[in-house]
């Protein structure tokens, strides 16, 4: 069944800016063009006045799927996901079992596929069991549906095993994603090491931990040709490390969160557990240095590291606390933010959030091209909303911008030629 | 007057006129602990929980020898052993403990924050005894009172805070306490130790003891511990030894006149040489004593009875 969306405001990063019909047809973008002819039996979307841009695509998402269905199942995830205006979603493997073999990843593909909302694409373990000392099967992990690989939140301390990962992969062109952390430097900490966490007594994760697998990976990758994406990198001296490390043609990408670019350590003050998160907010001059990077293109990715947790266990006490927030039903509002302030323009931000991601991992989506998937989101820049955590889609509550007032909303969600998310009406302003 | 919080959870939050009141009324309850029936009826009918999720034996005496003084009912409850082991959250043991009717609940526990998140979740009162390297706010009043019992005036005191500033909240609590009255406070001890961004708090930093003393008049020691060896803060308990541990010739550096502090359990020949905790620069066990003083006071003006 064709779709038309007819004179919104059209941004295929790099492609399309401006004012034109999008027609879709057998779940492919068929035609993008000024005043499209009506094809009988064509449903139309009226979209003046509002954004039509490629579904986006997040490279960092916890769907907790299996194991941990009490935060989050491949479903609701997927719910929160397409509310959010993401058609693909790349899962971490940090799940129980951990997905580092091929029927973890089959699973999870068959769970996304039921669920029939937004594409969930497995990221595969780079060590057994994430446990840093033997390589998974990455050759069956690429071949069962994985798009690339990462031991996301327990990262790969043994340099040796890191750079065995790397070349390993080339020979299945997958994308190593690290969470920079050095798991020794950061040891028991829980917030930002600095004047709060001198002033709260709470341990401190130094900004060094990350900048030193920063460094390590970016030499490990000059070494081995490998492709690097390093996951929502939060400090100054990582932003810095990869601007050289990228003009010097190391292939690596980088990603931001929302609330790096958002908040600051301060938000952790009363010991606010919905603003415990690895790695932890930092300071302002942090904030400043990640959004000069989204500005030059030293960052090319905006994800959210979408990380649910139930209720009770973000009630334990701040050193008890899981790390983590939900993001995937916020990230949109949140970097319009930064269009309004000045640091990125519209087309940019889009890139960030739709064509940027694809090319990291090589998938071929976050475009508006012919014959491409018709992955859709429209959305109301303008429109202003209030952040409430009851009526988010994912199953967990865990944001520290509940109550936010902000702008930018996501209209109509299309995955594939479908509707699979539209705004409540009673919901519009 | 009285205080302006429902709670006493950190020296942070306390104003200048709030620590002078609590160090006053401290004093008239420091004479009933001198009397020989020791008891008043002030918190006569009120319930007090002491609500412990670390081992600790001096503070917990301390808070229910203050409770009984002033005639009010007091339970021990140290959950480390039960309802922690059963998942029960720490907001989950609290509320049990307030549904049978307690007006103020006194807080150890090992997190830092876990009395300001208490405290959120509560009716009761609540007094924190000490969260993770927070603050340990009655210690630090104790040792406010015990420094002006000997005379010394706050406004430009200089006291010298030795030891593992870092992970103590008794030096959070006294930095605060202290730099809020006026007083010149030095930290002491080795980098591994001091926390980040300290001098903001309006402190010196020192690495050398010998420097670190020179002319103060108030010594304070922070309890090594000494299971930290190992962690990479300090090599061996022998070397912490000769380079922090107070001896009798250091405390010559100080001002011929300075006291000697140490909120306990002291390592004696560690971090005090046994002749200096027994010397009569010595006030530690004034400190102890005081503490119930300080403790009655702060309970008496927390339980509205005034």
């Amino acid at each position: 069944m064709a779709i038309l969306i007819k004179g919104g405001h059209v941004i295929d990063p790099g492609r399309v800016n401006g004012v034109a019909d999008v027609l879709i047809d057998q779940g492919k973008i068929a035609a993008v063009g000024t005043n499209l002819p009506v094809p009988a039996g064509c449903t139309t979307i009226e979209a003046k006045g509002q954004l039509v841009l490629p579904g986006f695509v997040d490279l960092h998402v916890h769907f907790r799927e299996p194991g941990f269905e009490y935060k989050e199942t491949i479903q609701s995830g997927s719910a929160a996901a397409v509310a959010g205006g993401f058609t693909t979603v790349c899962a971490m493997p940090n799940t129980k079992p951990v997905n580092d073999n091929q029927a973890v990843t089959e699973f999870m593909i068959d769970r996304a596929r039921t669920a029939g909302l937004a594409n969930v694409l497995p990221i595969g373990a780079i060590t057994k069991g994430s446990e840093g000392k033997e390589l998974a099967e990455i050759g069956d992990l690429r071949r069962s549906g994985c798009v690339a690989i990462s031991d996301d939140g327990k990262p790969v301390m043994n340099s040796l095993v890191m750079r065995r990962a790397m070349e390993y992969a080339l020979a299945f062109d997958l994308t190593v994603v690290d969470h920079c952390e050095d798991l020794h430097l950061a040891e028991g900490g829980c917030m930002n090491e600095g004047m709060i966490s001198t002033e709260l007594g709470l341990p401190g994760i130094p900004a060094a931990a990350e900048d030193v697998m920063v460094a390590r990976n970016l030499s490990l990758s000059e070494l081995t040709g490998a492709r690097l994406h390093l996951a929502h990198i939060s400090t100054a001296g990582s932003v810095r490390m990869v601007r050289e490390a990228k003009a010097r043609g190391i292939k690596v990408t980088a990603e931001a969160c929302p609330h790096h670019f958002t908040l600051t350590e301060d938000v952790v003050r009363g010991y606010n557990t919905l603003a415990k998160m690895n790695p932890p907010l930092r300071t302002g001059e942090d904030v400043q240095a990640i959004k000069e990077g989204l500005r030059d293109g030293t960052i090319d990715v905006i994800a959210t590291d979408h990380a649910p947790h139930a209720t009770q266990e973000k009630q334990q006490d701040f050193t008890e606390a899981p790390f983590g927030i939900v993001g995937l039903e916020t990230a949109l509002p949140l970097t319009l933010a930064l269009v309004e302030e000045g640091v990125l323009t519209l087309e940019q931000a889009v890139d960030k959030l739709t064509a940027a991601p694809a090319v990291a991992f090589g998938l071929k989506k976050g475009t508006l091209a012919v014959g491409a998937d018709a992955d859709v989101a429209i959305v109301d820049p303008h429109e202003s909303w209030t952040v409430d955590p009851g009526k988010f889609k994912s199953k967990s509550r865990n944001t520290p911008f509940a109550g936010w007032t902000v702008k930018g909303r996501v209209k109509k969600t299309i995955v594939g030629g479908r509707v699979v998310f539209e705004a409540p009406a009673a919901e519009r302003a | 007057m009285s205080l302006k919080g429902k709670h006493l959870l950190s020296l942070a939050s306390l104003s200048v006129d709030e620590i002078a009141l609590i160090l006053e009324t401290a004093d008239s309850f420091k004479e009933v602990s001198g009397r020989e029936i020791k008891k008043v009826p002030a918190l006569r009918g009120r319930t007090v929980v002491n609500l412990f999720f670390e081992p600790s034996t001096r503070t917990r005496t301390s808070f229910e020898l203050a409770a009984k003084r002033l005639s009010a009912d007091v339970i021990n409850f140290s959950p480390s052993s039960s309802s922690v082991v059963k998942g029960e959250t720490l907001l989950d043991t609290a509320r049990n403990i307030e549904a049978m009717q307690a007006d103020i609940i006194v807080l150890r526990h090992s997190s830092a924050g876990a009395a300001e998140t208490l405290a959120r979740g509560v009716q009761s009162s609540v007094i924190n005894a000490g969260d993770g390297w927070h603050e340990h706010p009655t210690q630090a009043l104790l040792d406010l009172y015990t420094i002006r019992e000997r005379g010394l005036p706050f406004q430009g005191l200089r006291v010298a805070i030795v030891g593992d500033v870092a992970h103590s909240r008794v030096a959070r609590s006294n930095i605060l306490a202290l730099t809020k009255l006026g007083a010149e406070v030095r930290v002491v001890g080795p980098a591994t130790m001091i926390p980040f961004g300290i001098e903001k708090l309006g402190v010196t930093v020192f690495h050398h003891l010998d420097e670190g003393l020179r002319d103060v008049q108030v010594i304070m020691m922070l309890r090594l511990q000494l299971e930290r060896q190992g962690k990479a803060l300090f090599p061996t308990i022998r070397e912490y030894a000769r380079l922090y541990g107070l001896t009798a010739e250091r405390v010559k550096l100080a001002d011929p006149k300075a006291i000697v502090m140490h909120p306990g359990p002291i390592n004696r020949g560690v971090e005090i040489a046994p002749d200096v905790a027994d010397s009569l620069s010595s006030v530690i066990l004034d400190q102890v004593a005081n503490g119930v003083a300080v403790r009655m006071g702060v309970l008496y003006l927390m339980s509205g009875a005034n």
